[in-house]
């Protein structure tokens, strides 16, 4: 109706910046896969309750249903698309294939996303629900109880559980090798 | 979802100043809850007033030893925090214990505590709801009840209060601060949430168009030594069905100090005074403990489908005092004195 | 290797062909395609569960920025109401023809819109008002609504005096379980984008099967079905959901028509809850008898489920009691209920998973009566041939699955008696449970053209919806063409490849296989012709052998590790172990993974999942994964999953399917395992907290407060 209800904004995603006219009410999901053709990320619920619509946002993983593109103007986004860079696939989505971690793969660009999320939160020595020794100056151990809690938030309905598990302990034990 | 206005504020005054100005207007802060009310219909802003940028995302230790949450604090950075973890664990572990990594990453401090009850037919405008649309009634009252309330509700709503860090907040006598335009105000957790009474939709002693700026947990030595525990239907990702935040202090076999609070079981976080006081001052045994609990519960008044919880909140009672009594025992046993003697007195009063 | 020197493919454990796009975000979903002119419909349903609609009142949405216009029963254009699909005839296809309201959840308009955000506006500025009727939502097996269920595959077992066995019986179990509405929960809600050309209608659509999508929808739309062409490349999961003609396409397709421009509608969550078709909810007495010599007499199965009067439906549980055990007496019965509910859909395992829930429950109980080990009284009732038919088995190799997945479990270390083992405060218990899916093919085609630069096209209306069909049909056309797989270019998903049954019943990669390899054989018989390319198109239906003198089924033991806590009720799996005897294994890797999805999908059934009702207004409760839980990463083990060697001889390539034999048996065997744990048995899914939390304090917690 007014202009108040619209706004410029400036996404910046995957290293390419992006100047968008949105309405108010589109959520960065909907600004992601509609406006930029960047389709990779899933809408699976558009409630916050399963995760396909992870990506990362100045780094921390976040849900994208819930994230007005207008509250997004001027963050730093990284999509499942963006991970690859240069064509190469990045350890974890070769993980990913080889471990067969997904099936109908509706699931996967937020499961791996939120895996990259993850991985970063751990290495910054943030505990979890499980973590037994949660005094700060430790950082867990990044068993798969560990990781099973922490991807919690990424559902998956063809049960490609214990292969995602799989998939993101051996990466991180190679990313922690070639440290 | 309708259409609304959109502004990015930097300054508490000129948010407060927006929000007074703009009828319809609210406060954004995470969105994890009211963006997905509004897709739902059930909230319809004209304005949001988006508050992150505000400077209220610190966490900082207060003179006296206690902590001072900024209201934009993340749940991720909140359960992070070193001081958090060593101080307050039971508060570390029941923001863990809530939601996934994603939505901790987004939801704050201030907008965990204003959440909205998780009842299905709140978020359902089709459905009569009191809290929704007052005078309409209750569809959970006769219906589909299994996870409501067994405590504290009336006829009119039988909603629970969904917070998960808002329990051990209130077992820590936690202080909401917040501004206004006519100026800064606070309010203990314990009165921040109304009782249900006849009016489900009105839910905090938040002035109207107040900011919360900071949730201030007074220091506390009992909460060192705190835990928390949620059961849910599943192991993860899912709104408790009933959790407990505890903490105890045992010098000598002797209860100096307990809190304890509940959560899933009524419109608010559930301080358990009545067993903190039957446990307080007195030697700490497993009948002690078992009659705490049943003393605790025996006020509830479960609806038609969810008696469960009744026995569920005893037990949790019951097994989260028993392991922290347990664990303080072996503390005490090992390293003796653990460097805490004398410290930090609280009154009971 | 063959001779050519290339290696088989089949039998190979090989990752994915799609794996690099479905990792970077570049496998093109439904909802991923772009479409120029898109318009977007946002479904609006029924908030009663039975009546009329009084009015819609769409003023103030037609007035709202972007907004096209609604579609309702008033302007919508008329629909085939003799449409029929799976079942036969489906009244519930034919949407927005009248003011009927039969179950709450039904689509009754369609605001179209120029984006999505306009169209969700508009829908809820939508005025509708019902005349409501008092409904019947409550089912149960004892309902006055309850009739014989459809004999459609096949007339329910009788055999031997089943009471004069049970009266001769040492112990007779005689109990009654129940399972609830449950909801498949495909990641990808159901989309469809529908567009109309030269009487034409094309759609894109998240289904499991686009040309039997393409047959109803053309009997909808009085056209001839080779004028609908649908098309679904990649499918976020179905395990039963998208075999229906979905709310989505039929009202795609409408608006399209109406709006002289594409359309694609998408479902939200909450209307895939409400608007497509669940399991539905279930109630099975179950009666055995057995001797002293753990020899079973008489079996009776009688399962009642809900439906609606809309559509016929089958949820068939009663297949395991005529195929696991030999009984001298044999009796099933299938009751249908109509009740004013969304119609159902077979689920994952439809049937045979909550059948075998109540059915091997109670099995197990014959063995806690009779005090004889569960998994010695299964393996001492092993049928040489069918019992109730008296047919051979095709293959049948149940028993290695049970002996060698006792073995790996380490079952022989077992005490029977239940409550006896304890870590703590956790209760620990183990459970087995057998199962048998129906296999067999339906038939379908399949084009292989062999080009000019030496790759062979192969056509085949396969869909793959997670299932690895694409990866196993390759590899199946591979080995019979004797190239490699490097050579092969594979189309499926679209309803213009040809007749096909899509992927459902474990049967569309077998079916498939089935028409690639005669294709192929064909093809190869060709391939002297010197003018290329040489295509060649196979039809299986006259090869199918619809009366096979054996009988043809999957099978499954599955073991169980569960721990209780008692003072919270909380159940968690700790070991899950699945063997499989499924024919020849195309693809290790994949067929592995399925059966471990399909294990995962029976331990979410067991513990979490029920979609509840509200008691006065039948309307769903549940209808998000906030109130509808599936298992999270936390709940679900290591699971293990592993074949014995085994051929099926009724198929070409010794396959069967196993895209339901994973869930099945997953849930008794939990089930069995709480009992073990606890001493308490759980005849109602799902093992939830108010379940089995117990009153009385466990005395562990007791103990570690008196030794402080």
């Amino acid at each position: 109706m007014t202009d108040d209800t619209r706004s410029d904004i400036s996404l910046r995603v995957n290293d390419a910046t992006y100047q968008l006219a949105v309405d108010n009410r589109r959520t960065l999901l909907d600004a992601l896969r509609d406006d930029l053709s960047l389709t990779g990320t899933k809408k699976g619920c558009d409630h916050g309750q399963c995760g396909a619509c992870t990506v990362l946002l100045d780094g921390d993983r976040v849900v994208s249903c819930l994230t007005l593109a207008v509250v997004a103007d001027g963050a730093d986004v990284t999509t499942i698309e963006g991970l690859a860079g240069g064509g190469e696939l990045r350890p974890i989505q070769e993980a990913f294939i080889r471990l067969d971690g997904f099936q109908c793969g509706f699931c996967t660009p937020g499961q791996i996303c939120s895996a990259v999320g993850m991985l970063a939160e751990h290495a910054a020595g943030w505990p979890s629900a499980v973590t037994r020794d949660d005094s700060p100056e430790r950082t867990p151990e990044l068993s798969e109880e560990e990781v099973r809690e922490r991807m919690s938030g990424n559902l998956c309905r063809c049960g490609a559980y214990p292969s995602i598990v799989r998939a993101i302990l051996e990466t991180s034990v190679r990313e922690a090798v070639s440290k | 979802m309708r259409e609304f206005a959109y502004q990015r504020t930097t300054q508490i005054r000129d948010a407060l100043s927006s929000v007074a100005r703009h009828d319809g207007a609210r406060f954004l802060a995470g969105g994890t809850n009211l963006v997905d009310l509004m897709k739902a219909g059930v909230e319809s802003p004209a304005r949001l007033v988006d508050i992150r940028s505000l400077a209220l995302g610190g966490i900082s230790e207060s003179p006296d030893g206690g902590l001072v949450l900024g209201a934009t604090a993340t749940n991720s950075a909140v359960a992070a925090d070193p001081l958090v973890r060593r101080r307050y664990p039971a508060l570390s572990q029941a923001i863990l214990a809530g939601a996934s990594g994603q939505l901790r990453n987004m939801a704050t401090v201030g907008g965990n505590l204003l959440q909205r009850t998780r009842c299905a037919y709140f978020a359902d405008p089709s459905e009569p709801c009191n809290k929704r649309a007052p005078g309409s009634g209750c569809s959970a009252l006769g219906g589909a009840h299994h996870n409501h309330a067994i405590l504290g509700w009336t006829e009119h709503c039988v909603a629970t209060h969904p917070s998960d860090m808002a329990v051990p907040l209130t077992a820590f006598d936690a202080v909401v601060r917040y501004e206004t335009l006519d100026g800064p105000g606070e309010v203990p957790l314990s009165e921040f949430y109304l009782p249900v009474g006849d009016r489900p939709d009105r839910e905090t002693a938040l002035p109207d168009r107040a900011l919360i700026t900071a949730v201030v947990v007074p220091a506390a030595e009992v909460a060192g030594k705190s835990r928390y525990r949620k059961v849910r239907e599943r192991a993860s990702y899912a709104f408790a069905t009933v959790s407990v935040a505890a903490a105890l202090d045992v010098q000598d076999g002797v209860v100096r100090d307990v809190r304890l609070a509940l959560g899933g079981v009524a419109s608010r976080p559930w301080r358990a005074r009545l067993a903190e006081s039957a446990l307080r001052g007195g030697p700490v045994t497993a009948e002690r403990i078992s009659a705490a609990a049943d003393l605790e519960v025996a006020a509830a008044e479960p609806l038609r489908d969810n008696g469960y919880k009744v026995t569920l909140a005893r037990n949790l009672i019951e097994a989260v005092l028993t392991d922290l009594a347990a664990s303080s025992g072996a503390a005490s046993g090992g390293a003796a004195g653990n460097g805490a003697a004398g410290a930090g007195e609280e009154s009971d009063g | 290797m063959n001779a050519n020197g290339i290696t088989a493919a089949v039998g190979e454990p090989r990752p994915r062909v799609e794996g690099r796009l479905k990792v970077t975000g570049s496998a093109a979903y439904v909802a991923d395609v772009p479409m120029p002119d898109l318009a977007h419909g946002w479904m609006v349903t029924a908030t009663v569960s039975r009546g009329r609609i009084r009015d819609i009142d769409a003023t103030d949405a037609l007035a709202m920025p972007g907004v096209l216009g609604v579609l309702d029963h008033r302007n919508a254009r008329r629909l085939n109401p003799d449409a029929a699909h799976h079942f036969g005839p489906d009244r519930g296809l034919p949407m927005l023809q009248d003011d009927a309201v039969p179950y709450a959840g039904r689509p009754i308009a369609l605001v179209v819109a120029r984006t999505p955000e306009q169209a969700r506006a508009a829908a809820s500025a939508l005025r509708v008002t019902y005349d409501a009727e008092p409904h019947d939502t409550e089912f149960s097996m004892n309902h006055p609504a309850a009739r014989p269920a459809s004999t459609l595959f096949g007339p329910e077992a009788d055999t031997g005096d089943l009471e004069a066995e049970l009266a001769v019986s040492t112990v007779v179990v005689d109990e009654v379980y129940r399972t609830p509405e449950e909801n498949h929960s495909a990641m990808e809600p159901h989309v469809a984008t529908a567009w109309w050309e030269d009487g034409h209608l094309y759609a894109l659509d998240s289904n499991q099967g686009p040309f039997s999508i393409s047959q109803v929808m053309a009997m909808l739309f009085f056209i001839d079905r080779d004028r609908v062409h649908i098309r679904a490349e990649h499918v976020g999961g179905g395990f039963g959901a998208k075999t229906i003609c979905g709310a989505q396409i039929i009202l795609a397709a409408m608006a399209a028509e109406h709006f002289r421009r594409p359309v694609r509608v998408a479902l939200t969550r909450r209307q895939v809850f409400l608007a497509i078709g669940s399991r539905p909810p279930t109630e099975q007495r179950v009666r055995i008898g057995a001797g002293a010599d753990g020899r079973l007499r008489a079996v009776h199965h009688h399962a009642a489920f809900a439906l609606s009067p809309l559509a016929e439906y089958i949820e068939w549980c009663t297949e395991q009691a005529r195929t696991l055990y030999a009984a001298p007496a044999i009796r099933t019965e299938l009751s249908a209920v109509p009740l004013d509910r969304l119609p159902p859909c077979t689920m994952r395992g439809p049937g045979a998973t909550p059948g075998s829930f109540a059915f091997e429950s109670a099995v197990d109980e014959v063995a806690e009566r009779l005090r004889i080990d569960p998994l010695r009284l299964r393996l001492l009732n092993q049928p040489a041939a069918s019992p109730v038919s008296g047919r051979p088995w095709s293959t049948r190799r149940l028993i290695t699955c049970l002996e060698e997945g006792a073995r790996r479990f380490g079952w022989a270390q077992r005490d029977p008696r239940p409550r006896l083992r304890r870590e703590g405060n956790l209760l620990v218990g183990t459970g087995v449970a057998a199962a048998a899916f129906v296999a067999g093919v339906f038939p379908a085609s399949a084009t292989i053209a062999a080009e000019t630069d030496g790759t062979f096209s192969v056509r085949v209306g396969a869909s793959d919806i997670g299932t690895g069909a694409r990866t196993a049909l390759i590899a199946v056309a591979a080995d019979a063409l004797g190239v490699s797989t490097e050579r092969i270019r594979l189309h499926i998903g679209d309803s213009d490849l040809g007749p096909n049954p899509g992927a459902g019943g474990s049967r569309g990669t077998t079916s498939c296989a089935f028409a690639v390899t005669e294709a192929a054989k064909a093809l190869r018989e060709k391939l002297d012709d010197p003018a290329r390319p040489v295509t060649v198109t196979v039809d299986t239906t006259p090869l199918i052998n619809w009366r096979p003198a054996e009988e043809r089924n999957t099978y499954s033991a599955v073991f169980a590790e569960v721990t209780v806590d008692p003072a919270t009720g909380e159940v968690r799996v700790r070991r899950l172990l699945g063997m499989f005897a499924v024919g020849r294994v195309i693809n290790p890797l994949l067929a592995r993974s399925q059966l471990i999805g399909g294990m995962i999908g029976g331990l979410s059934m067991a513990l979490h999942e029920e979609s509840v009702r509200d008691p006065i207004t039948g309307r769903l409760v549940t209808a998000d994964f906030a109130g509808y839980h599936i298992s999270a990463h936390a709940d679900v083990p290591n699971v293990e999953a592993d074949f014995v060697a085994d051929y099926e001889p009724q198929d070409p390539s010794g396959f069967n399917g196993l895209g339901e034999i994973g869930n099945a048996g997953v849930a008794a065997a939990i089930a069995n395992a709480v009992w073990h744990a606890t001493g308490t048995r759980h005849r109602t899914l799902p093992i939830s907290l108010g379940r089995v939390v117990e009153t009385a304090a466990p005395r562990d917690r007791q103990e570690a407060i008196s030794a402080v």
